[in-house]
């Protein structure tokens, strides 16, 4: 695996390290140098399995973060790629070509975060949710519990005491 | 809600007709492959433009029985809405053996006259369980299983799932738990062939007359309502 | 010149004409189409999801799948609670095979905090890890022959399937939801005599296994509808992510308990069932091997378990405890396949983003789409079970 790193870092320019208890690798890479990097693990390093993209929002950093996550089904690793892309012009380059499944994928993460990935098939369609308006609900700023009492109707609490409190003292009387 | 108000809420059937934007709910003509012309509007083929009417008792002397009879025969439909239908199967073997309380599974809501919400219900699922329920032949009853049905439960904060069925629907039992037991489900079907025989499981005419109320709450979350407002 | 009375099937061999895109040209005006929807409310779909059918005469020429219909916004709700609060939610995500959410969490919590598990909490956890996945099997072998009507299987099933629930329910107080593995190692070790009452459990199990191989397997009309049907292109299991029961049906040897060995599984001596038909006959021979590996799992984790020991390492206080700023996976297979949680921890009590990857996410969007494709509609449903689909863990 040290070998695949160290040729992965002299070809695109990156420091790719190993984090070894789990199997699994990290690299950082900018965002035009993606599908060159999946494209030479899939075909020349045989990391022929796709796991799974993922999204996180950092909203301190103004920066939506990407994961791509390839195994190797010969050496049994995991190789993690981590993409950054800007908050304010989120878009991203589509990479079905190579894998079919990252169409759906992406479909869920442009409904979910609002990640644009032009030329990626069906991804305008929504996926998980229906007729849903305003920001996508898995942006940090989104507030779930608020957009509920709104919504939907929150059934009265009883009256009595208030859990949170109730069990911290009885629990942890000492504590703050 | 006063008369007049209840009244002036009711949508005028012309103007829904034209709301729907959806293709396949207009007027086309199409032909067979052996050439034969067929033409369909959706809207007057499959859906009726009624009203729902109440169901009031009409053989006054004979309704306890009806009433025994309908308690002894709940057929449930077959809809999984949640993860509370895991406990149904093992209901239906020898174990637990629901067919004694004369409870069986039927696929299809034209069938069926119990009708249970498995759980939480996401507002997707709400759209085809409220089309499901619409399609039910009265009497019918609605059973809540678990605490998400109650008051959201475990999802109280969650933006696609809704906290209180009762706004929606009406319910006749709740089963709280999550999830309830299969002696549990058992339990509950009691308490409703209880509540039938006593002439107390009026859900269904409850929503016939505050149907403008279940209607107006139901639009209020269901964002793109591209169905008619009644589609028995 | 044609008899229109008993010309009752048209001639089908001029369409669906193939377009320049290599896709067939569908005009559904043209009458020769016909759009079915399947599911949600529908029992031949396997829980709550529904298919968008385009067919031309009983066969399917084109499939859309439609999830979102269990859609709880879990990931979103996970940024809200702390990491122990999120157990008894995280559970709720595969509803049919509870533990392994809670396995992934708890070691995906350990992992970035930094904690050692117990050697004895490590096999009680084992234990009940295959405790699920044979009760999960139990489900979905004899439900293979329920798609093509034949329920008696299905009703054995269910009743051996409740023993194990019941097993549970003694050793966690659970039916399905168990909330037995915590980060640090689980909450309690085995009552007493539980291992004899396994063991009775097992074997009537046993005897499962085989009248079912005989009332299944070698039951003709299955074997016809079966054999043949939905076949699985080896070249697809890279191309759509094919994991777990589906690609070792391919031929693929895929197992995480051999490829990356979790708990101890190094230490038990079992063999990976490997079939290459790719049929819907063999992925659901395939599982009644697994059936049959996992009770002799069972027995052996049974017969090394230490009898004394702690279950629980120490944590700090759950409701204030930090955990580490850092980003894991971690994968367990399940009964359908490979099973990993990806977590995200910025330092704060509260998990920043947790990313369920469950086999059937693949399964049943992408690659159901594309096997749908020629497939007679009276086999839909087989197919659908054959591949395991479970929408709960596709939409979270």
């Amino acid at each position: 695996m040290k070998e695949i790193l160290e040729r992965i870092n002299q070809q695109f320019n990156c420091s790719a390290h190993e984090h070894q208890p789990e199997n699994l690798s990290w690299v950082q890479l900018d965002k035009k140098q993606l599908v060159p990097l999946l494209s030479y693990l899939k075909h020349t390093e045989n990391f022929s399995h796709f796991v799974l993209l993922t999204a996180v929002d950092w909203i301190e950093n103004n920066e939506f973060q990407l994961n791509y996550l390839l195994t190797n089904h010969e050496l049994h690793q995991d190789i993690a790629i981590r993409v950054m892309i800007p908050r304010d012009e989120p878009e991203m380059i589509t990479a079905h070509h190579l894998w079919q499944q990252i169409a759906t994928y992406q479909r869920e993460i442009n409904e979910m975060y609002g990640i644009n990935f032009p030329n990626s098939p069906r991804v305008n369609e929504s996926f998980l949710l229906e007729g849903w308006e305003g920001i996508p609900p898995m942006r940090r700023e989104f507030d779930t519990k608020k957009y509920s009492e709104e919504t939907f109707f929150p059934r009265p609490r009883q009256e009595g005491k208030d859990p949170q409190t109730h069990m911290k003292q009885k629990l942890y009387p000492d504590e703050e | 809600m006063s008369e007049e108000t209840k009244h002036n809420n009711q949508p005028e059937n012309t103007e829904e007709s034209n709301k729907f934007p959806k293709e396949h709910l207009q007027k086309r003509t199409v032909y067979s492959p052996d050439g034969e012309k067929i033409e369909i509007d959706p809207l007057q083929d499959y859906y009726l433009q009624d009203r729902p009417e109440r169901r009031d008792p009409r053989y006054r002397v004979v309704e306890k029985f009806l009433n025994w009879a309908r308690s002894e025969s709940l057929w449930i439909l077959g809809f999984g809405t949640g993860c509370g239908s895991i406990e149904l199967p093992p209901l239906t073997t020898p174990r637990f053996d629901a067919f004694r309380f004369g409870i069986a599974m039927r696929p299809t809501p034209r069938q069926s006259n119990v009708f249970i919400i498995s759980g939480y219900m996401s507002i997707k699922t709400l759209k085809r369980a409220i089309r499901s329920y619409e399609q039910m032949p009265d009497p019918k009853y609605v059973v809540a299983l678990g605490s998400c049905t109650i008051n959201g439960g475990m999802y109280f904060d969650s933006y696609n799932t809704i906290n209180r069925l009762d706004k929606y629907m009406p319910v006749d039992v709740y089963i709280a738990g999550c999830m309830p037991r299969p002696e549990a489900l058992i339990a509950g079907f009691n308490k409703l062939k209880q509540r039938i025989k006593e002439g107390r499981a009026e859900g269904a005419n409850e929503y016939v007359q505050r149907f403008d109320e279940y209607k107006a709450n139901q639009k209020q979350i269901i964002k793109d309502w591209n169905m008619p407002d009644y589609n028995w | 010149m044609k008899n229109k009375l008993f010309n009752i099937s048209p001639d089908r061999s001029k369409y669906p004409t193939i377009g320049k895109d290599g896709k067939p040209e569908i005009d559904l005006s043209s009458g020769k189409f016909v759009k079915i929807w399947q599911g949600p409310n529908h029992p031949g779909v396997t829980g709550n999801m529904s298919l968008e059918l385009t067919v031309s005469g009983d066969e399917v020429v084109d499939a859309k799948t439609h999830v979102g219909y269990l859609h709880r916004g879990f990931e979103k709700l996970f940024e809200r609670r702390k990491y122990i609060q999120c157990f008894p939610t995280s559970i709720r995500m595969c509803v049919p095979e509870a533990d392994s959410n809670e396995y992934c969490l708890a070691v995906g919590t350990e992992k970035l905090a930094g904690i050692d598990v117990p050697d004895r909490a490590k096999w009680l956890r084992m234990l009940t890890l295959e405790m699920s996945r044979l009760q999960m099997l139990l489900r979905i072998v004899p439900g293979q022959g329920g798609t093509m009507g034949l329920g008696i299987g299905v009703q054995w099933g269910m009743y051996l399937r409740d023993l194990i629930l019941d097993r549970f329910e003694e050793l966690t107080g659970g039916r399905i939801y168990h909330m037995y593995i915590l980060p640090g190692g689980v909450r309690g070790g085995l009552p007493e005599g539980f291992e004899t009452r396994l063991e009775e459990n097992l074997k009537d199990i046993e005897k499962f296994v085989h009248r079912i191989d005989n009332v299944l397997y070698q039951n003709a009309v299955f074997r016809k509808r079966a054999m043949g049907v939905g076949y699985l292109d080896p070249s697809w299991v890279d191309e759509y992510g094919v994991v777990g029961s589906n690609a070792r049906a391919a031929g693929f040897k895929r197992d995480v308990r051999k490829d990356n060995p979790y708990l101890f599984y190094e230490q038990l001596d079992w063999e990976v069932p490997i079939k290459t038909e790719s049929d819907i006959y063999t992925r659901a021979r395939i599982r009644w091997y697994d059936l049959q590996v996992t009770i002799d799992l069972i027995r052996q984790i049974l017969a090394k378990i230490p009898k004394t020991g702690d279950v629980r390492a120490k944590t700090p206080n759950v409701m204030h405890w930090k955990i580490p700023a850092g980003q894991t996976y971690v994968k367990s297979e399940s009964s359908r396949g490979e099973f990993g949680f990806f977590m995200v921890s910025d330092g704060t009590d509260k998990p920043r983003r947790i990313n369920l990857r469950g086999p059937s996410y693949t399964h049943a969007v992408p690659l159901l789409e594309r096997m749908l494709i020629n497939t007679n509609i009276a086999d839909v449903g087989a197919l659908m079970v054959s591949l395991q689909t479970c929408p709960p863990e596709i939409e979270r």
